[in-house]
C-alpha cells in the first residue's frame, strides 16, 4: 500500500482532534494543555508540509516554518504566565482556576 | 525577487510603530523604571503619528508581493485601533500607579499588539494574517496578566491564554486546509480558485468553518465567547477597557475582509454561520447580563451583545452593511472608552470598587459623572435619538434589505431586552438610596476622555452624517 496524501491528512486531523479533546477533558494540569496546544500547532504543520509535497509549491512550508517559530513564542509566553499564576495561588491545578464565576 | 520601494513607502506607519516601539524599549531598559512616564507618553504619541501617517500622504494598493494591502476600509480601521489603544495607554497611568505595577513595559505591550492589529487589518494572505494575529494575541494575553501580583489578573491571563491559543490553533487548521484545497494562502489565489470551481469545494468549507471559529473566538462570539466575562472582570480595568476596544475593531475587521474577499464566493455558506452566531450573541448578551453586580462584567456581555449587532451587519454582505459596521465600531469605540473611563473614576475613599450598587445615588454625589454615564448607557440602549440609536438602525436597515427579516427581528427582541440592564444602572444612580458618596473624580485623563466621549456620543446624535459619509467611503474600499 502506498500511503497518500489522504493518510497524511488523517494523522493530522487525528493529532488535532486529540490536542482539542486534551484541552477540554483535561481536569488535572494546566501544563497538560500547553503540550495539547502544540500538539495542535504540530498537526497543523502535518497538513501544511503534506500539502506542500503533494501540491509542489513551497508556500506550506513556509508556513510551518512560521508556525515553528510562533508556536516556541507562545509556549514560552504561557509557562511565564503560569509562572506567575502559580506565585499567586501555589497551585496549577485546572480544578482550582475558579476565582471568578458567572 | 526585490521588495520594491513602493512596498516600503506603502508599510510606512507599520514600520515607523516599529521602529518607534524599538527604540522607547531600549530606552526603557537602559533607564529602568524611572522612565515610565516618559515611555508611556512617548508611546500614546507614537501611536497617534502611526494615525497620522496613514493619512499624510494617502496611499493604497498592495505591497510585499501581496501579503499586506491598504485600501481605505483598513485605514479607517487602523485609525480607529491606534487610537483606541493611545487612549488605552492613557488611560492606564493613575490605575496601575495605585497597584503598584507602573512599569514601562505596560506601554510597549500595548503598541506591540498594535502593530500586531494593524499587521492583521491589512493581511492579504493567510500567512500575514496568522502572524498578525499571533503578534497581537501573545502581546495581549501578557498585559492581561500584567498586574502580576494579583490572583485575578494572572487568572484572567492563563484563561485568555489557553482558550485564545485554542482559537489560534484552529483558525490555524482552517488556514491549512484553505491552502491545501485552494493551492495557495494568498488572497487572490483562494478567490480565483473559489471562482473557478477548482478543487474541492467542500475541504475549503471545512476550512473556512475553521478560520470563522478562530475568528469568533477573537471577538467573542458566542458561541465562543466563554472566557469574555472573567478574562473583562479579572484584568487590570484600564487592560479591559483596551480589550473592549482596540482587538475588537481589529478582528472583526479582518472578519469583514477575510469573508467580503477571497471567501465572497461562498457566501451562501458563511452567512448562515454568521446570522447564528450574532442572534446567539445578541441573545446572550441581553439575558446574560441581567443579573450581573460586577459592572466590567456587565461590560464584557454589553461587548458579547454589540458584536452580535455587528456580524448581523457583516452578515447581510451588501455595501450599505459593512458601512453600518464601520458605523456601528466607530460609535461602540466612543461608548465603551466613556463608560471604562467612567469606571476608572469609581473610587471611595481612595480605594477603586466596581459593583453597579456602589453608583446608587451618584446623581446626588457626583451629578456630572452620573449624567455622563447617563447618556452612554442611554446610548448603549439604543434609545432615539442617540448615537448607540443610529447604529442599530443602520444595522437593521442592512439587514432588512439582504431579506434577513427574521434575525433583524430577533435582533431588536433582544435589544429591548438589553435596554432592561442599561437603564437599572441609570436607575440605580438616579433614584436609589444614595450609599456613601463616591470620590470627586480627581482632574485627569479620565475625566477627560469621559467629556470627550460624552461629547462625541452627543455630536453623532444630533449629526450622524458626517460619520456615515466616512462610513460610506471605507466601505467603499471593498467595493470598488
Amino acid at each position: 500500500m502506498t500511503i497518500g496524501l489522504g493518510h497524511y491528512l488523517f494523522v493530522a486531523a487525528v493529532l488535532f482532534t486529540l490536542g482539542i479533546l486534551g484541552i477540554f477533558l483535561n481536569r488535572k494540569n494546566v501544563i497538560v494543555i500547553l503540550m495539547c496546544v502544540e500538539l495542535m500547532l504540530l498537526a497543523v504543520n502535518i497538513n501544511l508540509v503534506a500539502f506542500s509535497v503533494y501540491q509542489g509549491n513551497i508556500v506550506g512550508q513556509v508556513f510551518a516554518m512560521l508556525v515553528l517559530t510562533v508556536a516556541a513564542a507562545e509556549a514560552a509566553i504561557g509557562l511565564a504566565i503560569l509562572v506567575v499564576y502559580f506565585r499567586n495561588r501555589g497551585t496549577i491545578e485546572v480544578e482550582d482556576i475558579n476565582a471568578m464565576k458567572g | 525577487m526585490v521588495i520594491g520601494l513602493e512596498s516600503w513607502t506603502l508599510a510606512r506607519p507599520e514600520l515607523f510603530l516599529a521602529a518607534a516601539t524599538t527604540l522607547l524599549l531600549i530606552y526603557g531598559v537602559v533607564r529602568g523604571e524611572v522612565a515610565t512616564p516618559f515611555v508611556s507618553l512617548a508611546t500614546s504619541a507614537a501611536l497617534l503619528v502611526t494615525a497620522a501617517l496613514l493619512f499624510l500622504p494617502y496611499r493604497e494598493g498592495t505591497a510585499f508581493a501581496s501579503l499586506f494591502i491598504v485600501d481605505r476600509l483598513t485605514a479607517t480601521m487602523k485609525v480607529l485601533v491606534l487610537v483606541g489603544a493611545a487612549i488605552a495607554i492613557l488611560m492606564s497611568r493613575a490605575y496601575f500607579e495605585r497597584v503598584r505595577a507602573w512599569r514601562f513595559e505596560y506601554p510597549l505591550l500595548v503598541a506591540l499588539a498594535t502593530l500586531g492589529m494593524m499587521l492583521m487589518i491589512s493581511a492579504n494572505d493567510l500567512m500575514a494574517l496568522y502572524v498578525g494575529l499571533e503578534l497581537q494575541s501573545l502581546a495581549l494575553y501578557v498585559v492581561a496578566a500584567f498586574q502580576r501580583d494579583d490572583a485575578r489578573s494572572t487568572e484572567a491571563g492563563v484563561k485568555y491564554f489557553v482558550l485564545g491559543s485554542v482559537a489560534s490553533g484552529m483558525l490555524l487548521f482552517g488556514a491549512s486546509l484553505i491552502y491545501g484545497f485552494c493551492g495557495g494562502t494568498a488572497f487572490v489565489q483562494i478567490s480565483r480558485a473559489l471562482l473557478e470551481g477548482r478543487g474541492a469545494e467542500f475541504g475549503t468549507i471545512i476550512g473556512l468553518v475553521f478560520v470563522v471559529a478562530g475568528l469568533a473566538f477573537k471577538v467573542s462570539a458566542v458561541p465562543f465567547h466563554m472566557w469574555t466575562p472573567d478574562v473583562y472582570e479579572g484584568a487590570p480595568t484600564p487592560v479591559t477597557a483596551l480589550f473592549a476596544v482596540a482587538p475588537k475593531i481589529a478582528a472583526l475587521s479582518l472578519m469583514v475582509s477575510v469573508l467580503m474577499g477571497p471567501f465572497k464566493p461562498l457566501f451562501a455558506q458563511w452567512q448562515q454561520i454568521i446570522v447564528v452566531a450574532s442572534v446567539l450573541s445578541m441573545a446572550l448578551g441581553a439575558f446574560a447580563a441581567l443579573r450581573q453586580q460586577n459592572i466590567k462584567r456587565l461590560m464584557a456581555y454589553s461587548s458579547i451583545g454589540n458584536v452580535g449587532y455587528i456580524l448581523l451587519g457583516l452578515a447581510s454582505g451588501s455595501e450599505r452593511g459593512i458601512q453600518s459596521v464601520v458605523f456601528y465600531l466607530v460609535i461602540y469605540m466612543v461608548m465603551t472608552l466613556g463608560v471604562f473611563a467612567t469606571i476608572l473614576m469609581m473610587k471611595r475613599r481612595d480605594v477603586m470598587v466596581e459593583d453597579i450598587s456602589d453608583l446608587s445615588g451618584l446623581a446626588r454625589s457626583q451629578p456630572a459623572m452620573a449624567f455622563a454615564l447617563l447618556i452612554f448607557m442611554f446610548s448603549l440602549a439604543g434609545i432615539p435619538p442617540l448615537a448607540g440609536f443610529w447604529g442599530k438602525l443602520y444595522i437593521f436597515i442592512a439587514a432588512v434589505e439582504a431579506k434577513l427579516y427574521v434575525a433583524a427581528v430577533l435582533g431588536v427582541l433582544a435589544s429591548v431586552v438589553a435596554s432592561y440592564y442599561y437603564l437599572r444602572i441609570v436607575k440605580v444612580m438616579y433614584f436609589d438610596e444614595p450609599a456613601e458618596a463616591l470620590d470627586r473624580p480627581a482632574f485627569g485623563v479620565n475625566r477627560a476622555v469621559a467629556l470627550a466621549a460624552a461629547v462625541l456620543v452627543a455630536v453623532f446624535s444630533l449629526a450622524p452624517q458626517p460619520l456615515s459619509l466616512v462610513a460610506a467611503a471605507a466601505a467603499k474600499g471593498l467595493f470598488p
